[in-house]
């Protein structure tokens, strides 16, 4: 039997758990815990600038790893700091463990220093949270933590913890839980089998199919499955903005993204369907565009963990609630020796397809005339090129990150992180932080803006503490360009605050972190500097490319259409 | 249409505002509202009255079913079931009007639970319609104060919301 105080069995279940990074930030009321982490080394602590980058490099590091990310703040600011993050996580579905220190129990509800209601602030983002009420529970509460935040739809789970908690003179008995059970929580295993036939009827019967897939199916690990699902019947496959790479992009198969900023193939193709088969998606406003004309030829397939995701926007008509995985698994075993029954429908879709495909094949954004600004799509196209399409690439925000998502191929999953529910400002770098340190021997590039950057750069402190080799590439346009562009649409061009004035010298900045900044402004300059920038893997390296300001992002369907409503560029429309 | 939803959560601090919430943050409605403890000490008992079409009550029942803290629920409209609702109200009652409450109060089944020389007290149950109905026979003579629980109700038969 081991005693031992608040503070030592949360260091120790952490340990226990298998946790390998702690993303945090210390203060009063997380000072108990700071010192048991201090006289222990399984765990490592990562001390960040700002308790918003916390969440978000254990959000990165979630991403890509598929383990829950873990987060350590103190009360009052150190948790409210948070909150950007964990909404980010909880839009994504990512699993996190936020544990916040807590004034002492008696000291609750008293408006002492530094006390923040932190349950109650987060509680409509967050999958579940919990308050620590006597020492003793420590290691059942956080084992909960850590089983609500990675089962069935994962998502970001509060430990808030009263410092009295965690005194180092208290000490109880402690046994790593190596199980729990929750009563009112049974998060399903697999679909429901006369569903999963039915849809199956559908798909063979198809004549103008589409799978439309989602982050779902990444979280789910379910990219294999579905690659091979897809590839056996041979139809069309679209992914979310957060499904990207489930399905190898460069597959003939393989339609791009789909939405307001999707490709033109993907979204003729919804619009004229007659079978989507949906998979961890959303039908998410982002994607559907009006709801009322949304794909209006087609029955709807809707294969989700989360029943309440089903029907929510647009109806199913053969709603699964189940794990991707298992579902596709099943899927796969009924499709196996059988034959689409309209080979010549397909063989005419795939036609259309293909025609869609050529009408906006070379017109998908016009090159710089020289002596012009570089373009950002090109940059982007380089920066894929450079890393042969194979590194870890976080977004923030904005132009940039459409055009990341457009013209990055991604062949694998969780290769491409972004904040796509919440749209997070801020999220791409210290995810890219997450993300290295997990993957040491990886690309990791987070694309920026000038906009976005500045509201995180404050991390460059801790990649230099840590030695953290991510790549910068910051497409600098000197705007927030993706507001300017929805002024140049609907505003006639009145750029009210969207512009950056007074914008740093980045290359002075990043050095005097201590870093290579590279300033590249012409097209010759710009392949050298990428190769310099990728030399070693180990060197975080930044690039400020300066790109056209003038550029819009097309496609960009038209507010309240259908999903074939789009314009195509600043002249041309669908 | 209005639903009526009756629902077995953990008996924790945080579950009902995690409950109530929901309706808020998803912009849905509550019509009435109550909770108390179960004979299981670990559960209590809410029970909510909502109105939307098939598609809102589907999203309720199921963003209400996610909850970690909510163990069952039942929406007993579905089926038969049973309705009521308490409410306490105090009304003038002067000179003639004395009698005529007392027999609006026998009529509806009320009964008066406490008398100052001026005001009526009076104790009234049933479905919300039937304390609507009174409420409305009541005020040409003077509604001072009501109080009501919020309907509570339970399926009829053998059908059990429980573990
Ligand atoms: C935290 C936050 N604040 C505001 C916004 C709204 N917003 C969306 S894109 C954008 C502009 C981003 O500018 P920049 O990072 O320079 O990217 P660009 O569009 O220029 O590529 C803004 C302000 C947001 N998404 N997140
Ligand atoms: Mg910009």
């Amino acid at each position: 039997m081991e005693l031992l105080s608040g503070a030592d069995m949360i260091a120790r279940f952490l340990k226990d758990e298998g946790v390998e990074y702690i993303y945090g930030y210390p203060g009063g009321a997380a000072l108990h815990i700071y010192d048991a982490l201090f006289r222990q080394d399984a765990v490592k602590h990562i001390l960040v600038r700002h308790e918003q980058a916390a969440t978000h490099a254990a959000d990165g590091y979630a991403r890509a790893s598929g383990k829950p990310g873990t987060v350590l703040v103190t009360s009052g600011p150190g948790a409210t700091n948070t909150v950007t993050g964990i909404a980010t996580a909880y839009m994504d579905s990512i699993p996190m463990v936020v544990l916040c220190g807590q004034v002492a129990s008696h000291l609750i509800g008293e408006d002492a220093f530094q006390e923040t209601d932190i349950v109650g602030v987060t509680r409509p983002i967050v999958k579940h949270s919990f308050i620590v009420k006597h020492p003793t529970e420590i290691p059942t509460v956080l084992k909960k933590a850590y089983y609500l935040a990675a089962s069935g739809r994962p998502g970001p789970v509060v430990v808030d913890i009263p410092k009295d908690m965690t005194a180092p003179t208290e000490r109880y008995e402690y046994v790593y839980p190596k199980k729990v059970k929750l009563r009112s929580y049974n998060p399903v295993t697999r679909g429901h089998t006369g569903q999963i036939k039915k849809a199956v009827e559908l798909m063979l019967k198809a004549r103008r199919p589409v799978f439309y897939t989602g982050g779902g199916v990444v979280t789910g690990d379910a990219s294999e499955a579905l690659t091979d699902l897809v590839q056996r019947l041979g139809y069309p496959i679209t992914t979310t903005l957060m499904g990207i790479g489930a399905y190898p992009q460069r597959d003939r198969q393989s339609l791009g993204w789909l939405g307001m900023h999707g490709s033109y193939e993907a979204n003729m193709a919804m619009h004229h369907a007659d079978l989507i088969v949906a998979i961890g998606a959303r039908f998410d406003d982002r994607v559907t565009n009006n709801t009322s004309k949304f794909c209006p030829t087609a029955k709807i397939v809707h294969v989700d963990i989360d029943p309440s995701s089903i029907s929510k926007t647009v109806r199913a008509d053969v709603p699964i609630v189940g794990p991707a995985g298992s579902v596709i698994s099943e899927m796969i075993s009924l499709v196996q020796g059988r034959e689409p029954a309209n080979p010549e429908a397909l063989t005419e879709w795939w036609e259309r397809i293909d025609g869609w495909r050529d009408e906006r094949r070379g017109k998908l954004y016009e090159p710089a005339a020289p002596g012009e600004p570089l373009k950002p799509q090109q940059v982007i196209e380089a920066i894929c090129e450079a890393t042969r399409g194979e590194a870890f690439v976080t977004t923030d925000v904005g132009q940039h990150q459409m055009f990341a998502a457009q013209y990055y191929k991604f062949d694998k999953p969780n290769r491409f992180i972004t904040s796509g529910g919440l749209g997070t400002m801020g999220f791409g770098f210290p995810a890219a932080m997450g993300i290295k340190q997990n993957y040491p021997d990886d690309d990791v590039v987070c694309i920026t803006g000038e906009g976005s950057f500045q509201m995180m750069m404050q991390e460059l402190s801790t990649c230099k503490q840590y030695g953290i080799g991510v790549k910068i590439v910051n497409l600098n346009n000197q705007s927030l360009g993706m507001v300017r562009q929805w002024q140049d649409l609907n505003y006639k061009s009145r750029h009210a605050h969207s512009y950056m004035e007074s914008l740093p010298d980045f290359q002075k900045l990043i050095e005097a972190y201590g870093f290579t900044a590279i300033r590249v402004e012409r097209e010759e300059d710009l392949l050298p500097a990428l190769e310099r920038a990728f030399a070693d893997k180990d060197e975080l390296v930044f690039l400020d490319v300066y790109v056209d300001p003038r550029e819009h992002v097309y496609p960009m369907q038209v507010p309240l259409g259908s999903m074939r409503d789009m314009l195509l560029s600043k002249t041309e429309r669908t | 249409m209005r639903h009526i939803i009756s629902i077995l959560m953990e008996n924790e601090p945080g579950a009902l505002s995690r409950v109530v919430g929901l309706f808020s943050q998803r912009n849905f409605n509550i019509e009435s509202l109550n909770v108390a403890p179960t004979d299981d000490a670990t559960l209590s008992r809410l029970t909510v009255t909502t109105v939307g079409d098939d598609r809102v009550i589907e999203q309720i029942t199921k963003h209400l079913n996610k909850l970690i803290d909510v163990v069952k629920l039942v929406d007993l409209t579905e089926g038969n079931h049973v309705e009521r609702e308490l409410m306490l109200v105090k009304v003038k009652a002067l000179g003639a009007q004395r009698d005529e409450v007392k027999r609006t109060v026998d009529i509806f089944r009320a009964q008066i639970v406490d008398v100052t020389p001026s005001v009526y007290t009076v104790q009234i149950t049933g479905d919300a319609a039937k304390l609507d109905a009174f409420l409305q026979a009541m005020s040409p003579i003077g509604v001072l104060e009501v109080a009501r629980t919020g309907v509570s109700g339970i399926s009829r038969g053998d059908k059990v919301l429980s573990l």
